[in-house]
């Protein structure tokens, strides 16, 4: 059988979440993009996983609960991707999935390292961060502000950091 | 009507919240060929505002607006479960969390974030250049020096079985260790904890 996975080779210069999609998609065909980011901040939120707390527990080691959302998280896009792959699920446009292949390069060692430095400081991750500026934690702008200056460095400087 | 919202003022469990975000795979997948990530986003903005000649940020970002408008999306998320579905009760943290917390100044449970640390006057001290702007650059410099974060690497990348993911999220939770076993209690005591 056919599989409907096309593994891309990425670059590491290639963006890593990047639109496979065929056709153009611009103004009111992104409203859904904007609705499922709006359930997902919702969920972030409610199941209190924008919480410094949260996150401080997670990594003391003294509570099972951030271990079960993205364990479960996980199980669930492990069953999902399998599902599409086996029954040759297509997009509702029709079109191939396609799931770009994920290259190691030295930079998931030490930039999934420094990152986690920085998750257990801010107590988010990039998701978390929208959400908490969405609760009423304004001064979290502040920090987006800083992780997108911190992209903007590693873009600056990724050709002369080890990769 | 009223028991709904009653319902779902609560805090909602791991195994309700967990199942929905892996949800979000294949409904990105689904709606539109998008592979779920979100740190993405902070490298679009850099090469919409800022891009500077850099190769990095040349590319056509315009093509990716919709993972701005996911995280636009995800924005107001969080004002909408803030403003109309908060739980009017105080956050439930283990009780063991509590007390190292306790040890390092922090004691206020009365919203999600610490008060202590997460406000206004604390911006211009050496407290808001630790949490929001030392913190904040790790989590941008790192997540795109490793090519994703919690959601490309550990949801997308783990769920569509990539070992260099399973590598990434390995180093996520050593710095996370390393950070809050040994260099938070220090740093706090160093801006003023």
């Amino acid at each position: 059988m056919k599989t409907t996975i096309i593994e891309k080779t990425q670059d590491p210069k290639d963006c890593g979440t990047p639109n496979n999609k065929i056709d153009h998609e611009a103004g009111f065909g992104l409203i859904k993009y904007l609705i499922v980011g709006l359930f997902f901040g919702l969920i972030f939120v409610k199941a209190e996983i924008i919480s410094w707390f949260r996150i401080q527990e997670m990594f003391r080691l003294q509570s099972f609960f951030m271990y079960g959302v993205i364990g479960s998280a996980i199980l669930v896009g492990i069953i999902s991707i399998q599902l599409i792959k086996r029954f040759n699920i297509k997009t509702i446009h029709g079109d191939e999935i396609i799931i770009p292949k994920k290259e190691f390069r030295k930079g998931q060692i030490i930039g999934g390292f420094i990152f986690g430095l920085g998750w257990a400081l801010t107590g988010a991750c990039p998701g978390p961060l929208f959400a908490q500026i969405g609760s009423g934690f304004t001064v979290i702008a502040v920090t987006l502000v800083s992780a997108i200056a911190g992209t903007w460095t590693y873009g600056r400087f990724s050709d002369k950091l080890p990769n | 009507m009223e028991q709904f919202i009653e319902w779902i003022k609560q805090p909602w469990p791991w195994w309700v919240a967990g199942p929905l975000i892996g949800l979000t795979v294949p409904i990105l997948l689904l709606i539109g060929n998008k592979s779920f990530g979100i740190s993405s986003s902070l490298r679009h903005v850099c090469a919409m505002c800022v891009p500077a000649n850099i190769p990095f940020f040349t590319y056509n970002w315009r093509k990716e607006m919709w993972n701005i408008v996911f995280v636009i999306g995800i924005l107001i998320g969080g004002f909408v479960a803030t403003a109309f579905f908060a739980n009017p009760e105080t956050i439930v943290i283990a009780e063991s969390t509590q007390q190292d917390l306790a040890a390092l100044g922090i004691t206020d449970y009365s919203s999600l974030m610490p008060a202590e640390i997460f406000n206004w006057e604390n911006l211009f001290t050496a407290k808001g250049l630790l949490f929001f702007v030392v913190g904040g650059f790790l989590v941008g410099f790192g997540t795109r020096y490793a090519g994703g974060c919690t959601s490309g690497h550990a949801i997308m990348g783990i769920s569509s079985l990539q070992w260099p993911s399973v590598v990434a999220t390995i180093f996520f939770m050593i710095g996370g260790f390393l950070m809050t076993h040994a260099f938070l209690g220090p740093l706090m005591t160093l801006v003023g904890f």
